[in-house]
């Protein structure tokens, strides 16, 4: 059986963009705060949590909101969904927040509420709760996008029938540099029964992934 | 569940295998150690890494350098000993032990190198270091790149950075690439450092025991930190002889969908974890002579497992936490955890839980109070971390 794209999310340079289609720009944006913030308000997503996360929490959250919330994935047993994930940067970002508040002995305030999310995965623990998904995660590090890992990594996934349905890409935050590439991926059967949308599902490959990936770069 | 591709798959046999940690420098130094009952966790007071005494497993830093220094003489372009962090010189001691013995070639295009870590060279985030070594090394490609290159890996290192479970999913994902005919040979390798950094941070959410942790026991307090390598060689190639050989016979891994700092209340994921990995295996849990559990000592961690092994069934299985002898060791703990495991197949030997006297979860386990030989066919090895994410892994003798 072969796996399909179904849905994804891009967001790059502070806009995002869901199936192809553009959904937030706004110029005068120059923070990833008051990015992820306008953003969040906007699509009225509506969950206490987010503020308390990180950075990378927030984004991958968000990216994955905008492009789940359409989908059926209840349909699919917890524990035959998924999500793997890369970056760049690990932790990085909320990394060099938590060593700030080890830096000076006369002024040391570490926190859990920091140091918790000083490991990529925590991103995809807050999805996994979000949405119920149970099956197999991981979180690969990479110093750029490499669409034949995911590929690779998620489609041998599904040929071992760990799972159903994937969410799978990118999610990069340092600073105020934000990346995300999202996709949610599933058998070809289970495209077939859902509604016909505004994105036609593509083959789920290394190529397509960094297709779609790419494609504010042409 | 199916598992209608497993007929068709190669076996991953274990070749291999390195421990470096404050018990010793390969793994048969640290099974001496463990059968002479020395622990590695020592009451450290060091305020370069925390204000106050701590108790930390530490890997002994003069022995390093020396055996650091001897590769980089022997090695075939010239390196400076001194060019490399910390965490860098334990991988690499750690994988030249694997590579030397096996006479594995890193440059064939079906070899691969495969990184396990939590927190890579985040030492580098403190002022002492910050002239010596390029802000670079902080990210994970970098230093993969630094150990690929001074073996000469042909292959991009794959990097798992996946909290506790770092080192048990880096050996599923190496077993899932020899079975699919990917890679032939698989060289997976974990370490992590004791740093500031993660003793800080850890303190915080006051998960640290005051004294040597004391997994699955009635008086844990916590966990204890410690620092390790390790690595593991993996390969599809059946070894030459008639003797059995160790093979990873299956794993997966699952998420709590719960919290991201508390482990599930139930132990299900986890349970699924390792019920999936038996599967894989072709075997019942009641077949399994040994289970090498994640017991960090922590309340909720320990309790959790406890039920999780119970709800696969596997609650007579004798069992047994090493991080009483080494404490946490982070992305190295999947990696050396499952080398002793191996070592115990190999030798026929449990050996017991360090730091454990009374039961201290709800549910009876078997927990290991002794050494002792055993027919040691069919192991467990679980994991799981912050994230909600759980994992377990199966080795099977063939």
């Amino acid at each position: 059986m072969r796996q399909f794209i179904t849905a994804y999310t891009l967001i790059d340079g502070f806009k995002c963009m869901v199936n192809g289609r553009l959904l937030f720009y706004q110029e005068n944006i120059l923070t990833f705060a008051d990015f992820i913030k306008a953003l969040y308000k906007q699509e009225q997503v509506n969950y206490p949590k987010f503020y308390k996360m990180d950075a990378l929490g927030k984004l991958g959250f968000i990216a994955s909101e905008l492009l789940l919330r359409n989908k059926d994935i209840k349909s699919y047993p917890p524990e035959l969904t998924g999500v793997v994930l890369s970056n760049s940067s690990s932790s990085l970002d909320t990394d060099i927040a938590h060593n700030e508040t080890i830096r000076n002995r006369e002024h040391y305030f570490p926190s859990p509420s920091v140091f918790v999310y000083t490991l990529p995965n925590i991103v995809i623990g807050e999805i996994c709760i979000r949405n119920g998904i149970k099956g197999e995660n991981a979180f690969l590090v990479s110093e750029s996008f490499n669409s034949e890992l995911i590929a690779g990594y998620v489609t041998d996934l599904f040929s071992r029938e760990l799972v159903k349905g994937c969410l799978c890409g990118w999610i990069e935050v340092l600073g105020n540099r934000c990346e995300a590439f999202l996709a949610w991926v599933e058998n070809q059967a289970d495209v077939a029964e859902t509604k016909p949308g505004p994105f036609n599902p593509v083959p789920f490959d290394a190529e397509h992934l960094k297709l779609l990936k790419n494609q504010n770069d042409r | 569940m199916g598992y209608r591709t497993q007929i068709t798959m190669k076996q991953t046999y274990i070749y291999e295998d390195n421990i470096i940690s404050s018990l010793g420098f390969t793994t048969l130094e640290n099974i001496e150690s463990i059968r002479a009952n020395a622990i590695g966790i020592r009451i450290t007071d060091d305020p370069l890494l925390y204000p106050r005494p701590v108790p930390l497993s530490k890997v002994d830093p003069a022995a390093l350098e020396t055996r650091f220094n001897a590769i980089c003489e022997q090695h075939k372009r010239s390196v400076a000993p001194d060019s490399f962090t910390r965490l860098e010189k334990l991988l690499i001691t750690s994988i030249r032990e694997v590579i030397h013995r096996d006479d594995l070639n890193p440059y064939h295009p079906k070899t691969l190198l495969i990184l396990s870590t939590t927190k890579g060279n985040i030492d580098l985030l403190e002022e002492r270091y910050k002239a010596k070594f390029n802000h670079k090394r902080l990210y994970l490609w970098e230093l993969a790149r630094i150990v690929q290159t001074f073996f000469g890996f042909v292959n991009t290192p794959v990097i798992i950075s996946n909290a506790c479970i770092s080192g048990v999913l880096a050996l599923i994902t190496a077993s899932r690439y020899i079975q699919s005919g990917t890679y032939d040979d698989v060289v997976v390798a974990g370490g992590d450092i004791v740093s500031e950094f993660v003793i800080a941070g850890f303190q915080s959410f006051q998960a640290l025991s005051p004294d040597p942790c004391k997994p699955f026991d009635q008086n844990r307090s916590g966990l204890s930190l410690g620092e390790a390598a390790g690595a593991i060689h993996l390969s599809s190639r059946k070894p030459v002889g008639n003797s059995r050989m160790v093979t990873l016979a299956g794993g997966a891994t699952t998420n709590d969908a719960n919290h991201i700092s508390g482990p599930s209340r139930t132990g299900q994921e986890l349970s699924l974890a390792m019920d999936r990995a038996l599967q894989q295996a072709g075997i019942d849990a009641s077949a399994l002579n040994y289970i090498a559990a994640h017991g960090t000592a922590t309340a909720y961690n320990d309790e959790m497992e406890a039920k999780a092994i119970a709800l696969s069934k596997a609650e007579q299985v004798p069992v047994s936490s090493q991080k009483g002898y080494w404490g946490h060791t982070l992305g190295a703990a999947g990696i050396i955890e499952s080398a002793v495991a191996v070592a115990s197949m190999r030798n026929n030997q449990l050996y017991r839980s360090a730091g454990f006297e009374t039961p201290g979860v709800t549910i009876p386990l078997n927990i290991l109070t002794e050494h002792r030989d055993a027919e040691v066919d069919q192991v467990l090895k679980s994991a799981s971390g912050f994230g909600g994410c759980n994992a377990a892994v199966v080795f099977k003798k063939i």
